[in-house]
């Protein structure tokens, strides 16, 4: 019998881990907390999660020497997966309350959500619920990346007031549509990922996702 | 369009899943956590555990049953009864929950809206009301699971707790609660019309079709759903086909394989 996969996740004190950890425990990972450098580094795999403001998580990994940290992980290809918040972090910048630097692993930015409907309604902000998961334009085939065993219309939970815009077309995989927008879904680079829902919360279709980034 | 949720509400008493009429005499269904997991295996969209003796004691007990819960369960899981502060918050969501409902020490000290959504987001903070007819379009806030007066207007309530910084309202109709003759379309209408947050309406599911009135004429974004599910008179799937049969946007769900 192989080993359980390792899978570390970085508690930097922003939200609450129980939910992940026992998402990555159900899909048989052998799940570590811990925000010690060392660590991380050391990791199989990382996970970045994180719900709040795009500046006060920022802040809370600057100040625990996270930063350099992490963007090593992506240089030595060390899968890395980011959950909400944790994706739009991989991004350059955020928009939210100012302009702050992210930690540039994937080019891009984050914005608002459209606060309105294509047809100019008013529309609830924050996101909040299940979407549908699409291919992106400009994406290939989901073979290959997180998205392997999901199939376009699988539904994930939402929640987010922001999202995270890559500037390069290929590192966007998946969509979803809201009041006729499409949002970031999954956006993906080189052993990186990035999940604006919450596939701890996703019933099975979360969870898949979560064995194939286990499996990784 | 955006997909309404379908929610099963778990009202709990102890170690019991109980289920009341008007929100009282509560009669034991049996385990929280079997009846948790099959409609999570069903498909349902979200949880809600209200622990409805809590406020009455001022303890809660829910923390050993939502912990247990988030080992198999992964959908959003919102719990309530018995939230008296930001550290009541705080175990409960470490707990597994990702929302808290508040209702009782919400109308005693509305701070505590505030406080909870500046900690957490207001997405996590679901402000609970407890609404019976007190006159022509008119209901009155009840608080300690309909058995306290407080002499607050639901309508002036709710614009007073989301302004406070709810971020969803749990909407339950004490006079249809249990009683399976519909949702009061007219209180889901009022509500929803007087505050841009998401709605759940809760109380008064007979039969799936019920959902439709609550959504189309009262403008729910959410129905909870307690009696037609414990009592096995409809699980969710057929609730689903009946909500995208008339035309609703839900949740795209295929049993796993």
């Amino acid at each position: 019998m192989s080993a359980a996969p390792d899978v570390t996740v970085i508690d930097y004190g922003v939200g609450n881990l129980l939910s992940v950890q026992r998402g990555l425990e159900h899909c048989g990972a052998n799940v570590t907390l811990t925000a010690d450098p060392a660590r991380i580094l050391a990791a199989e795999r990382v996970v970045l999660p994180g719900v709040g403001a795009f500046g006060n998580a920022m802040r809370a990994l600057e100040q625990l020497n996270l930063v350099a940290v992490i963007r090593s992980l992506a240089r030595r290809q060390t899968p890395l997966l980011g959950i909400c918040l944790g994706m739009q972090l991989l991004l350059e910048e955020s928009e939210e309350f100012g302009i702050t630097a992210g930690l540039g692993l994937i080019p891009g930015r984050v914005v608002p959500v459209p606060a309105q409907s294509v047809s100019g309604q008013a529309q609830k902000i924050p996101h909040i619920g299940w979407s549908a998961l699409q291919p992106s334009s400009a994406a290939g085939s989901w073979s290959g990346t997180l998205l392997q065993d999901t199939r376009p219309g699988d539904a994930a939970y939402f929640v987010h007031s922001f999202m995270a815009v890559p500037t390069d077309p290929a590192h966007r995989i998946a969509d979803c549509v809201y009041g006729g927008h499409l949002i970031p879904a999954v956006i993906s680079r080189d052993r990186i990922t990035g999940c604006q829902f919450h596939p701890e919360k996703s019933g099975e279709v979360g969870l898949r996702i979560l064995r194939r980034f286990c499996a990784d | 369009m955006k997909n309404i949720r379908l929610i099963a509400r778990l009202d709990i008493k102890g170690p019991n899943l109980i289920k009341g009429i008007h929100l009282e005499g509560l009669r034991v269904i049996g385990s929280p956590s079997e009846h948790a997991l099959r409609y999570y295996q069903q498909g349902v969209d979200e949880l809600i555990y209200m622990d409805c003796v809590a406020s009455l004691y001022g303890r809660n007990h829910l923390g050993d049953i939502v912990r247990s819960a988030a080992r198999d369960i992964f959908v959003p899981m919102t719990v309530g009864g018995g939230i008296r502060s930001v550290d009541d918050a705080t175990q409960i969501l470490r707990a597994g929950a990702d929302k808290v409902a508040v209702n009782t020490a919400a109308v005693a000290n509305p701070q505590l809206i505030t406080d909870i959504a500046r900690r957490f987001g207001s997405q996590c903070m679901v402000l609970s009301i407890e609404a019976k007819q007190v006159g022509l379009e008119r209901w009155e806030v009840y608080t300690d699971n309909g058995r306290e007066r407080t002499g607050l207007d639901v309508v002036e309530w709710v614009k007073r707790g989301v302004a406070q910084g709810a971020g969803e309202v749990l909407l339950t109709s004490v006079d249809r609660e249990g009683t399976r003759k519909g949702f009061d379309v007219a209180l889901v209408k009022a509500v929803s019309s007087a505050v841009s947050v998401p709605v759940i309406a809760s109380g008064g599911m007979g039969k799936p079709e019920d959902l439709l009135e609550a959504v189309c004429d009262g403008g729910a974004d959410a129905v909870a759903m307690a009696d037609i599910l414990h009592y096995k008179r409809a699980d969710i799937g057929e609730i689903r086909a009946v909500a995208q049969a008339a035309g609703l946007g839900v949740r795209n769900y295929e049993r796993s394989t």
